[in-house]
């Protein structure tokens, strides 16, 4: 495949497009439909009982940061704080951005939107991008949520561990986006009636960062931003390690969930921050299913995907290395073995992409 | 000229659920709502070209499978982004133990 373009108006994402890549279906594990009605069903307790600890306890360190502010006992507290503001943030915003961690629609969207904030993502851009996220994960050119492009960058990836990247973009974005509404690339996932809205949460987000700012200044300390703005910073790395592994070294331009995604088993504390997602197979291919009921879903499926990763540690090991080889090789990617039960890959779409075909045929060597 | 077409039987569809009805070249989706009643809509979301089939009926709402937009199947309409466009409704009514749609 060589070079990959990935502009919303370049070369590679018009080849989705003329390949028919974009219109196709995508590989689904069969589930009866018994089954699958119940993993679905939505209940607002589980969400209600984790939504009062995130911002239970987000209230406490913070409070006792400040308190403790400046001495460096205060430290552990905005560690703490930062994690639950930089990257539980995330998963909030996923889930209720999905509207389906709580039953009822205004519990969805209040979480969504402070989770937006939070996370410094335009609630009305971001919701467009992940619905194409979805239609076309991984689909170069086409999908605007690709964490590492090819050939990776990991100088970007090391300082995106504590927001670098992200922050530096979001700035001139929110200013842009409170002035002219979505830029030109946004433009091209955002329908056009969802414009104005674009522009008016920038401008309230764009009001609390300057009134935070401008209390920092008056105060002479830097402590209002350690409470709004910084913990984007300090606090990022956990949903960027996690978030990494959701596709990292894995292939691109198919429409298989179980060769573009992957499942990590994880420690509870790191699946509370990231409300599930680890089970990111299951959550593309059903994305009906709330995050309490993807354990559940994992069981049910598992005999047609990829083994999981048995913790972060060994998804690190499988995908680092897969990163630095497509340095040299930009194709190269990582194809997981399926279990004897599991329905083969689709092959057919793949053979279209060349990278895949290349891979595809060394595999069967 | 529309025509009563049959359908399914009423026990062909759980309480709160819905099932695929394909007819001359075009697709469907038929619910039983919660009140009893039966309601057809276009089986197609109209965000992608996604099968409500496979969604979930929530009371008088279905939720699209691809990306969780919503509509309230009684009348089609657009309830939750990512869907824009409201989805076109068919006439239902059960008469001798069937459930008929009037299709264009
Ligand atoms: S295809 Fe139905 S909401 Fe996107």
């Amino acid at each position: 495949m060589g070079k990959r373009d990935y502009s919303p108006f370049g070369a590679d994402a018009q080849r989705a497009v003329d390949r028919g890549l974009t219109a196709a279906e995508w590989y689904h594990t069969e589930v009866p439909r018994k089954v699958m009605k119940d993993l679905m069903t939505r209940t607002d307790q589980p969400a209600i009982r984790d939504t009062l600890i995130l911002y239970g306890v987000m209230i406490a360190c913070a409070g006792i940061g400040i308190a403790l502010w400046p001495s460096w006992a205060s430290l552990p507290f905005w560690l703490a704080y930062g994690v639950l503001y930089g990257s539980a943030s995330d998963s909030r915003w996923h889930e209720c951005g999905h509207g389906t961690a709580f039953r009822t629609p205004w519990m969805n969207d209040v979480v969504y939107q402070i989770a937006s904030f939070m996370i410094m993502r335009n609630p009305a851009t971001w919701r467009w991008s992940h619905a194409r996220h979805h239609s076309e994960t991984y689909f170069v050119g086409r999908d605007p949520e690709i964490a590492v492009m090819r050939p990776p960058d990991l100088a970007r990836v090391m300082l995106n561990f504590f927001g670098i990247i992200d922050v530096m973009k979001f700035f001139p974005n929110l200013i842009r986006n409170a002035l002219d509404g979505p830029t030109a690339e946004e433009r091209t996932f955002v329908p056009e009636s969802e414009w104005g809205k674009v522009r008016k949460v920038a401008r309230i987000h764009l009001g609390i960062y300057a009134a935070t700012l401008t209390l920092a200044l008056w105060t002479h300390s830097i402590l209002p931003l350690m409470v709004i703005g910084l913990p984007r910073m300090y606090g990022a790395w956990h949903h960027v390690m996690t978030g990494l592994l959701q596709h990292g070294g894995l292939a691109d331009n198919v429409i298989d969930h179980r060769l573009n995604s992957r499942t990590v088993l994880m420690n509870p504390v790191s699946r509370f921050i990231y409300w599930n997602m680890n089970y990111h197979v299951e959550h593309h291919m059903f994305p009906m299913v709330p995050y309490h009921a993807l354990p559940r879903l994992h069981e049910t499926i598992k005999g047609d995907l990829p083994a999981p990763n048995r913790s972060i540690l060994e998804g690190f090991r499988e995908m680092w290395p897969a990163f630095r080889r497509q340095l040299a090789y930009e194709d190269y990617f990582i194809r997981r073995d399926l279990p004897a039960s599991a329905k083969p890959y689709r092959e057919d779409f793949h053979q279209f992409v060349p990278g895949m075909m290349a891979q595809a045929s060394n595999a069967a060597e | 000229m529309p025509h009563w077409i049959d359908a399914c039987a009423p026990g062909d569809i759980d309480a709160e659920d819905l099932i695929r009805f394909d007819h001359a070249g075009a697709t469907h989706a038929i619910y039983h709502g919660p009140d009893g009643r039966f309601y057809a809509t276009d089986g197609l979301c109209s965000h992608e070209h996604v099968h409500l089939a496979d969604g979930l009926v929530m009371e008088f709402l279905i939720e699209c499978p691809k990306h969780n937009g919503q509509f309230d199947y009684r009348t089609g309409e657009a309830k939750r982004a990512p869907v824009c466009v409201n989805l076109r409704t068919y006439p239902v009514r059960v008469e001798a133990g069937r459930v008929l749609v009037e299709l264009p």
